[in-house]
């Protein structure tokens, strides 16, 4: 199976089985496909008005050539490689820690219901946190690296206790032989400078929230008040992300049918200064008004284009107006073995989020759905069913992933998108995974372009 | 050759023998998160 797409001026024509990326010129370009299933006498045929025959030949030489070291067309020998993602041993290794069930702004968009998850404002007690922190320890085998993030509502309301887990936590390591990494995910309405100290010499990474231009942000992201919360939160993450050297952390945002022209956003973000920049589409419920829509995709795939040119116009001149853009991250050497690529996220499995009160869930995603209520931090996992349900969400068990290209750079999408609109973990969300593909292929033509430069 | 570059020499299907220790990170694939590119994930057993 292979893709091939052209964008910016370069040909790209990806073996989805061998992982191998080709950039092609004109010729190439034009048959690789159509070479896949015809005989070199239909080739000659079929393009005997556009190339000379030794042009067509030369170029089928040079794709039989690659056929022969698997470089193309390589076949599919990883169905069975579900068995094995399937029948892994059940650890947990990483949680997401409700901290808090209450926050300080109100954003629109907001899908923990203004951080409330469909419950009551409740914060997460140190006994709850720790017994989180035993928990994940016990459930985690042989891993070493183990994560946990702190999540809300907005975690900051809650700090103190936060600051006791991650003692605890180092407590334990060293017993156990683990390595914790700490996040935490901020609107960073409460920041200061003792916070922010004491993340920097505690957290793995952070992530802090925000829109982009002030108007979109402010329009999305009012604080409880009601106010805007721009001008509250700019400079504070500023601060932060100098203080952290620029690296090791994430602005991000979210971007809606609001502000469809999210390239904006991010370019600004860029021009405040922030060098690792991520904004996604909203997953909102169809009755919404921000909520992405499928005519909007034709304008979202633009914008990613535009964005995508911009940033490798940036990353080539570099200084200070060069960033990077998470969504447009790939790594086409190295990466992460296929059990990997197949298994996912790992929700329901290798990951849960903790609520308040210690109850467990597949992920943050679902809490609040009480049909996905797994166990909790003092008993365990109590409902196998809905583990098994989860580690069985594979590439290879999603019908539509079986047809995707793409398939080894997303692995499989959301799982909670998907049960979102399709009511089904194993039906993916398809304006998800269309700008997934589209977010991909920008990445690939990025480091295409830039393959094409080293080459000159 | 002339009429194609390839960009990268790593095969998936190698990765298959020393694959799945699982101590790389979690890959969250939602909005709310910084969903990730899996491709992007760095291995922790290289």
């Amino acid at each position: 199976m292979i893709h091939k797409f052209s964008m910016n001026g370069v040909n790209v024509v990806l073996d989805v089985f061998s992982g191998a990326i080709h950039v092609a010129d004109a010729i190439m370009y034009d048959i690789v496909d159509v070479y896949e299933e015809a005989s070199r006498k239909e080739i000659l045929e079929k393009f005997e008005n556009k190339y000379t025959k030794d042009e067509l030949n030369e170029t089928m030489d040079e794709l039989d050539e690659l056929k022969n070291k698997e470089m193309l067309y390589a076949p599919d020998i990883y169905e069975n490689i579900q068995d094995f993602v399937e029948a892994r041993e059940p650890v947990v290794k990483a949680l997401c820690l409700h901290i808090a069930h209450d926050c300080n702004m109100r954003c629109k968009y907001c899908f923990a219901d203004e951080g409330e998850y469909h419950g009551h404002r409740s914060l997460m007690s140190s006994k709850v946190g720790k017994a989180a922190i035993d928990f994940v320890i016990k459930n985690s085998g042989k891993r070493k690296n183990l994560e946990v993030d702190f999540f809300g509502g907005e975690p900051l309301m809650n700090f103190d206790v936060v600051k006791d887990i991650v003692k605890y936590a180092r407590e334990q390591e060293k017993k156990y032989d683990k390595n914790f990494r700490f996040t935490i995910t901020t609107n960073g309405i409460l920041l200061n400078d003792e916070i922010q100290d004491y993340i920097n010499k505690n957290m793995h990474n952070v992530v802090i929230s925000m829109d982009g231009r002030k108007e979109i942000n402010d329009m999305m992201r009012p604080k409880a008040g009601g106010q805007g919360s721009y001008n509250t939160i700019v400079p504070k993450f500023q601060k932060l992300a100098e203080s952290r050297h620029q690296t090791d952390y994430y602005i991000r945002g979210t971007f809606t049918r609001h502000n469809l022209d999210f390239s904006k956003d991010v370019l600004h973000m860029a021009d405040l200064g922030f060098k690792q920049i991520s904004v996604e589409p909203v997953v909102g419920g169809v009755d919404t008004d921000y909520a992405i829509r499928e005519e909007d995709v034709p304008q979202i795939y633009d914008e990613y284009e535009k964005l995508a040119s911009e940033l490798y116009e940036r990353h080539k001149k570099g200084g200070k107006q060069d960033f990077n853009f998470f969504h447009f991250n790939i790594d086409l050497t190295g990466g992460p073995c296929v059990i990997k690529r197949l298994a996912g996220c790992g929700s329901g499995t290798e990951y849960l989020a903790v609520t308040p009160e210690g109850d467990l869930y597949p992920c943050h995603q679902f809490v609040g759905l009480t049909d996905f209520k797994m166990g909790t931090v003092f008993d365990g996992i109590e409902r196998e069913d809905i583990r098994d349900k989860f580690s069985k969400c594979n590439v290879y068990a999603k019908p539509e992933c079986k047809k995707c290209w793409a398939r080894f750079y997303c692995s499989g999408g959301c799982a909670a998108n998907a049960y979102q609109f399709g009511k089904d973990i194993l039906n993916p969300y398809e304006i998800g995974c269309k700008l997934q593909r589209k977010r991909i292929e920008c990445a690939i033509m990025i480091k295409a372009k830039e393959f094409q430069e080293a080459e000159k | 050759m002339k009429h194609v570059k390839t960009m990268n020499t790593a095969m998936l299907k190698n990765t298959v023998a020393k694959g799945g220790c699982g101590e790389c990170q979690t890959s969250c694939q939602s909005a709310c998160k910084t969903s990730c590119t899996v491709a992007n994930q760095a291995c922790e057993n290289r």
